[in-house]
């Protein structure tokens, strides 16, 4: 796990030297142990190396043997021990035991296609000496990032925007699109990104720019076959081949020459994932945990349960909202992008812990409600089809009271509030019927925009965009799948799997690996019937059965409750007050330009008064103040160490 | 009038943060995207503190709070209506 970059001359022409340095500098943080950097003429790699397998060889970039290829790699291969066995047995001759080495024999064997052999999350770029040609990848779902942009004479890649702004031609712009698909899905849709000319490699492609031209395909994608041969099979024989899949997934995710601990979160997931790899190492795991004051959020109680019925060793970090308040500038500095939730600042906090502990690689159990079925967007998808059906009961809506109970704001609703919210429109639902409410509440933020944003969108619309990137196979699924596309090949990638994954715990260099993320296991959700997913409105049905026995039952049990943390209240703190003040003053709305002075200053004082605030005003203010954040940081190149150097008070208790 | 104006003030203030427009008097809150669905929890406070309406459950729909006229007249008949005695 590590940070890449590198910059190719579109013409031929030699490139600046000292450039691949000067931006593999900008983030070092993520590969702390080593730095490396190969310029021939007209290509430059730079490597940050955080060094997991094969600690005294996998030296990067690295060459082959005839040194015709060189590769810069950010992530894990882990079936590296079988390619590499296959191509021993082919007559490759390896100078590592690293799987680095892995990528460089599989693409002189296969070319461009290597990618489809390989199980792991990655993002590499390849310079081919001989046909002049640089190839880059990344994996399926976009576990790890690729950022890329051009230049009059240059193309530039990198795992972090940051490393690409360090090249002074770079424009440090916002692209107002980006921003409105902020403020409506909660991320970006590759492969934009909220800078203009800057964008990311979409999951699941590939890329290469040969002789000035550049060519982006996908070499993988999401396909869901809810009636395919898989369904026949009894429940009993899908739930043993989950658990074999999901043993195997973490059994490669092991693989390290450094030890692995584990996120335990108190639910079903990281739970099963810890108990899997319980299992599977022998000895006593550490596992990490992030617990709140708020009841609202916390789940402690289960972490602990967890903990001590698989006898792990626990580590917990208590985050209280001055922390997020302190740590948020700096979370913005590593996430890049304005957010609408606190969410990732809470991760940041725990990753430090990680580290603090000797640790660099940990088992997560992210991807699982994507696949599996879990999130209540599902249930609320199911809901509402089953409404549509009979639009004029009144019992049916009834059941929307079973939807978000973690939530009070939905929870107090009057029924007919409630019922007006997930309203259904009878005539055409659309393809996006399973998230228009919720995009419809998030777009409600937008109320804060600027004259000039507004001018500048003009007719644009996000939901437009999105329909223009759907695949044609899209329409043919249910509501149901096409909710788990939506969240799976967006919100995830664009949001969970960069805010608040790899770039929380990269920030602290440490490396997350997600068993529920193996394509093997993606593929095999995919074929699932639904009723696997959901029996009636029992979320992850199939996991739930799988998980059975492993974990403690409370846990197996308890209700579904996403990780959340607070969010607009933790700006009232001290520790934001300083960089709230300056963000937040007319002026500087106004001087960059995004919101309306008047109606921001009137929110944060509503905020401030005590009085109860809407799903929509806090993530309003959140998106306010990191979308300053970002301004602030990147266009106006100020850190975020003007105002506030100390890190986060970290409280470690071990149990 | 002095109930409406008072409506008024607040659903600007809260709700629109300012940004007046051309509100009117008799526009949906919900179809108008005014009032997002959890922020009615914030009108039916403001309803209880500022003008101790008791509002039961039963009350709480969009024929009686989704616009300032449907508020202005839930809120005027309450204060109108002698106060049950049991």
């Amino acid at each position: 796990m590590c940070g890449i970059c590198g910059v190719v001359n579109l013409k031929g022409a030699p490139i600046d030297p000292d450039l691949p340095a000067q931006m593999i500098s900008q983030i070092r943080h993520r590969g702390p142990d080593e730095v490396g950097v190969y310029v021939d003429s007209q290509v430059g790699f730079g490597h940050a190396r955080l060094s997991i397998i094969d600690l005294s060889g996998g030296h990067q970039p690295m060459p082959d043997s005839q040194r015709s290829l060189w590769i810069t790699f950010n992530g894990e291969i882990f079936n590296y021990v079988e390619l590499t066995e296959e191509l021993i047995r082919k007559g490759h001759q390896f100078a590592t035991h690293c799987d680095t080495e892995v990528i460089l024999h599989l693409y002189q064997e296969e070319g461009e296609r290597c990618v489809e052999r390989l199980n792991g999350q990655w993002a590499f770029a390849i310079w081919d000496t001989t046909q002049q040609k640089l190839f880059l990848s990344r994996d399926r779902l976009g576990v790890r990032p690729l950022f890329y942009t051009q230049t009059p004479d240059n193309l530039l890649f990198a795992s972090e925007i940051k490393a690409l702004l360090a090249c002074p031609e770079v424009k440090r712009e916002i692209d107002l699109h980006a921003l409105d698909q902020i403020f409506t899905f909660w991320a970006t849709l590759a492969p934009r990104t909220p800078f203009k000319n800057i964008w990311q490699l979409p999951p699941g492609h590939s890329m290469v720019v040969e002789r000035g031209q550049v060519r982006v395909w996908p070499y993988w994608h999401l396909e869901y076959a809810p009636d395919s041969e898989l369904g026949q099979g009894s429940e009993e024989k899908l739930a043993d081949e989950l658990l074999a899949l999901m043993l195997d997934a973490t059994r490669i995710r092991l693989r390290a020459d450094v030890p692995v601990g584990a996120y335990l979160s108190g639910g079903l997931d990281s739970t099963f994932v810890t108990a899997l790899a319980k299992k599977l190492v022998g000895h006593r795991l550490k596992t990490f945990s992030v617990s709140f004051d708020d009841p609202q959020f916390d789940e402690g109680a289960y972490q602990r349960e967890a903990a001590a019925f698989l006898g792990t060793e626990h580590y917990d970090v208590h985050c209280v909202n001055d922390d997020i308040a302190r740590v948020f500038p700096e979370v913005i500095w590593h996430a890049e992008q304005p957010i609408l939730r606190t969410a990732p600042a809470p991760l940041f906090v725990l990753s430090k812990l990680v580290r603090d502990n000797g640790f660099k690689v940990v088992l997560t159990g992210e991807g699982s409600d994507e696949t599996m079925g879990g999130y209540d967007i599902f249930k609320e998808t199911k809901i509402r089809c089953f409404w549509q059906r009979e639009p004029h009961s009144t019992k049916r809506p009834l059941l929307l009271r079973r939807l978000y109970p973690y939530m009070d704001g939905i929870q107090q609703q009057p029924s007919a509030y409630l019922e007006s919210f997930f309203r259904i429109d009878e005539q055409s639902p659309g393809p996006f019927f399973s998230h228009l409410p919720r995009w419809q509440l998030t777009a409600r933020a937008k109320l804060f925009f600027s004259a000039a944003v507004k001018s500048g969108l003009g007719a644009y619309n996000a939901m437009d965009e999105l329909q223009g990137l759907l695949p044609e196979r899209y329409n043919s699924w249910e509501a149901f799948l096409q909710a788990q596309f939506l969240e799976t090949n967006y919100l995830l990638p664009g949001y969970i799997l960069s805010s608040q994954g790899d770039r929380m715990a990269m920030a602290h260099a440490v490396e997350g690996r997600f068993p529920f993320l193996d394509y093997r296991v993606v593929e095999f959700a995919s074929k699932l019937p639904i009723r696997m997913k959901m029996k009636v409105l029992q979320e992850k049905y199939l996991l739930k059965r799988c998980a059975e026995g492993l974990i403690p039952r409370s846990v197996q049990s308890r209700p579904k409750q996403p990780y959340r943390a607070p969010d607009a209240l933790c700006f009232l703190e001290p520790a934001a007050r300083e960089y709230v003040d300056e963000l937040l003053s007319s002026d500087c709305i106004g001087r960059y330009g995004m919101f309306e002075p008047g109606p921001v200053a009137k929110l944060f004082e509503k905020v401030r008064s005590g009085r109860p605030i809407s799903v929509r005003d806090n993530m309003a203010l959140v998106g306010i103040i990191s979308t300053q954040l970002v301004i602030h940081q990147f266009v106006n190149q100020v850190s975020w160490r003007s105002w506030n150097a100390d890190q986060a008070r970290v409280e470690t208790v071990r149990h | 009038m002095q109930i409406r104006q008072e409506l008024r003030q607040f659903v600007i203030d809260n709700f629109l943060f300012g940004r007046e427009g051309d509100l009117k008097d008799d526009a949906s809150f919900l179809e108008n995207g005014i009032i997002d669905s959890t922020g009615v929890l914030e009108l039916i406070a403001f309803l209880e503190e500022r003008f101790g309406l008791e509002l039961a459950e039963t009350d709480l729909t969009p024929e009686n709070l989704d616009s300032i006229d449907k508020v202005a007249r839930l809120v005027e008949s309450r204060l109108a209506a002698p106060k049950e005695v049991t």
